[in-house]
């Protein structure tokens, strides 16, 4: 059956930031604000979804993301079940819609799920009467990445309305990016994108951005900006010449951070490539980098989201 | 053969500019008299046809449809096309060589053209390969394909990239004046590209193919054509700015003819949002300004033709993620009520549509058909040009159902079909 969404979070599933209000954000923002301080306790369990099963369905390769919904279901009192799909029954010819099919056989309460194809997730949520949560889906979306950056951006610097934030790197391959991009403008912040053309897809600027190729052009006098991770395989593909020519023009190194605001932070959804899009000494500078925050960030984001869909009304009263 | 009498018809005719009320005897497969006298030159025994003042018109010829027989019979057969065809008012279609085995011998066109004249229900023509095996190296024997029946050349949904491959493909076909069809996308800057590159394909995360793809290869083409001479053909044309080219083309003489698909003047790109791969084609669909651009082709006659580019899929390879979703769409049903909408929209006039579903195939393939003219092939299609209805993919005949235009309000169907006098198709009343 499905279950009715909560006020809060009028969604049935999450699968991407586009088509979410700042209400719906900042709903989640505002949950996972204290799930932040019960993950630094020692009892860091709750009961909130007892009872429920998570399966996290992992069709692409993730240490970080799949342990960070596995700990933020577990820490709620969830079941929680990683199934990563490489060697599994889609090689077997299994489509999946099959797998959605099974699964959802399965009374699940959630479905957390990564995929390489963009709109993947999308075809999965149509099949499933559990709630969805894009994990990320090809170069389309990752919305809890958006969201745990907005979380990590919104401690530091009170809200994100106002701010500039330049996202350098990948574009064109990044479903980071166009989370980000998307949960920015919703929360009025001003966004930027620094890269190569050949790393920018088309009519990028129609997304709400402001576009740069030129690094300390683009990061001059931004409050925040975001790398992006730098896919080795890029390099195969005619999209850059070399790595030392990328970081040279690309790579965030004290130069050229230099150009930001004097109290500029930096984030990196991870893992870090040092050395090829981000100096060493820059990624571990306690001062300015958020990098570890973030993960930090990631598993309160994911609890809230997973809260939002899986409650009902009755259960939050008495939790 | 009994002879067969069509009464009170509006005849309808691009090749002789006809149209017009009156009626048309058919005996022995062919058209024996058209007009006021008809009535008066029929055998007592004629069977009579009374058509209510509807369109009578020439059988429709789709020069690009996609067989499934041989090899992927599980998709569709000779004879389901060839019942789909019939209920879409088409007399005549031209299959692609992408079977399998390829159509690149004269053993395999053979069979395709034995299988269809056993039926019995529509005739079918076929392509032969350009290259072997359709790999784009090595040219087929165009000679001898053309004397089995071959009536063009072409890889299918293959370009054929290499200029040289194409440069001699043009040439040895001028030898035996056959026409070369291209698929008009060049492969390396379209390679992994799912949707025209822009907007829609950056918000979706999907990979773009630069809509210039299609226009480099339709002019890197029309140089060739210039220096060859020979007879070239672009299949299902989709950018304005590849239509430009071809209008230039035409206008300095050189024997270039092209089609575009109904999807084509129908959809834009914003089809594909919620990523639906029932919009997945190749060429994909384009931005808005493009479709207008296909329609002003149609309408200035700079396309030529309209072909379904019927290609027949099943759910498993529609129900993937869009980047893995085959691309292609099922078209014969579904060719003449969209091809209408040019007509009842104001955009086209209703002879050059029926131009561009008749007579211009026909010229572009040079075969005597599509036209009633005396002693041509009682090949007819009764149409009931107003009709609004609703398209209803569970009553067609092909027996796949990946269409995009389900539900869509459309006005004018099909009422009969005959192929060479013969009653091969009547629309359920």
């Amino acid at each position: 059956m499905d279950k009715s969404p909560s006020p809060l979070f009028p969604h049935r599933h999450l699968l991407g930031i586009d088509g979410l209000k700042a209400d719906d954000i900042n709903a989640i923002l505002d949950l996972a604000e204290g799930y932040v301080e019960q993950n630094r306790a020692d009892d860091k369990k709750r009961s909130v979804l007892r009872g429920r099963t998570i399966i996290n369905l992992f069709f692409e390769n993730s240490t970080r993301t799949r342990t960070s919904f596995e700990l933020a279901g577990k820490r709620l009192g969830a079941d929680v079940i990683n199934m990563s799909v490489d060697g599994t029954s889609i090689k077997k010819g299994e489509t999946l819609i099959d797998t959605a099919m099974t699964l959802n056989a399965m009374h699940l309460d959630a479905l957390v799920v990564r995929h390489h194809e963009s709109g993947a997730v999308h075809l999965l949520a149509d099949k499933m009467n559990c709630a969805v949560i894009n994990a990320g889906d090809g170069a389309h979306e990752h919305p809890t990445q958006a969201l745990l950056d907005a979380l990590t951006i919104r401690r530091r610097k009170g809200s994100l309305k106002g701010l500039t934030v330049a996202i350098c790197g990948d574009i064109l391959h990044s479903r980071v990016a166009r989370s980000n991009i998307a949960l920015l403008n919703i929360m009025g912040a001003r966004v930027r994108v620094v890269a190569p053309r050949t790393l920018l897809p088309a009519q990028i600027e129609r997304l709400g951005v402001e576009v740069f190729h030129d690094m300390a052009r683009g990061l001059a006098d931004v409050d925040i900006i975001m790398m992006l991770r730098l896919q080795m395989e890029r390099m195969n593909g005619n999209f850059l010449p070399s790595l030392r020519e990328y970081f040279h023009f690309y790579g965030l190194d004290q130069a050229k951070l230099a150009k930001a605001k004097p109290d500029a932070l930096i984030m990196h959804p991870g893992p870090i490539n040092r050395g090829v899009e981000i100096d060493s000494a820059v990624a571990d500078d306690i001062d300015r980098s958020l990098i570890l925050g973030q993960v930090e960030m990631g598993v309160a984001v994911r609890m809230a989201c997973l809260d939002l869909l899986m409650r009902t009304d009755a259960k939050r009263n008495d939790a | 053969m009994p002879s067969t009498l069509f009464k009170n018809a509006r005849l309808l005719d691009p090749w002789t500019h006809l149209d017009q009320a009156g009626d048309l005897l058919a005996v022995d497969g062919s058209i024996r008299a058209i007009g006021a006298d008809a009535a008066a030159d029929a055998p007592a025994d004629a069977v009579v046809v009374e058509c209510e003042g509807h369109c009578l018109a020439p059988g429709l010829i789709d020069m690009r449809v996609h067989l499934s027989e041989p090899g992927h019979e599980y998709l569709e057969d000779i004879e389901t096309t060839s019942r789909a065809a019939v209920a879409g008012g088409i007399t005549s279609l031209v299959a692609l060589p992408g079977t399998e085995p390829v159509l690149d011998e004269v053993s395999t066109v053979e069979f395709v053209s034995r299988r269809a004249k056993k039926l019995g229900l529509v005739n079918i023509y076929a392509y032969g390969a350009a290259t072997r095996g359709l790999a784009g190296k090595d040219l087929t024997e165009i000679g001898l394909l053309a004397q089995a029946g071959a009536v063009g050349f072409t890889d299918g949904t293959r370009a054929i990239a290499d200029a040289l491959v194409m440069r001699r493909a043009l040439s040895y076909a001028r030898t035996f004046d056959q026409l070369i069809v291209q698929h008009p996308e060049e492969p390396n800057l379209a390679a992994g590209g799912a949707v025209t590159e822009g907007e829609i394909a950056t918000r979706l995360g999907l990979p773009g193919i630069t809509p210039v793809a299609e226009l480099i290869m339709v002019e890197r083409d029309l140089h060739l054509v210039e220096i060859t001479g020979a007879r070239y053909h672009v299949a299902h044309v989709s950018t304005g700015a590849a239509i430009d080219a071809i209008r230039r083309a035409k206008a300095r003489g050189l024997p270039v003819t092209c089609d575009t698909a109904p999807a084509y003047f129908m959809l834009n790109e914003t089809a594909i949002e919620e990523y639906r791969t029932f919009t997945k084609l190749s060429p994909p669909l384009r931005p808005e300004a493009d479709r207008r651009a296909v329609v002003e082709g149609l309408r200035d006659g700079t396309i030529d033709a309209i072909a379904s580019d019927h290609r027949p899929h099943d759910q498993d390879s529609k129900r993937l993620p869009f980047t893995s979703a085959a691309a292609g769409i099922i078209g014969l049903e579904t060719l003449l009520p969209l091809a209408l909408t040019l007509h009842h929209k104001g955009d086209v006039p209703l002879s050059r549509v029926l131009r561009a579903l008749t007579q211009a195939p026909a010229d572009i393939l040079r075969l005597p058909i599509g036209r009633l003219a005396l002693g041509a092939a009682a090949d007819l299609v009764l149409i009931d040009l107003d009709r609004p209805y609703r398209i209803r993919v569970d009553q067609f005949k092909s027996k796949a159902r990946n269409t995009p235009f389900d539900g869509m309000p459309v006005q004018g169907c099909v009422v009969k079909t005959f192929v060479a006098g013969r009653n091969v198709y009547s629309a359920d009343r």
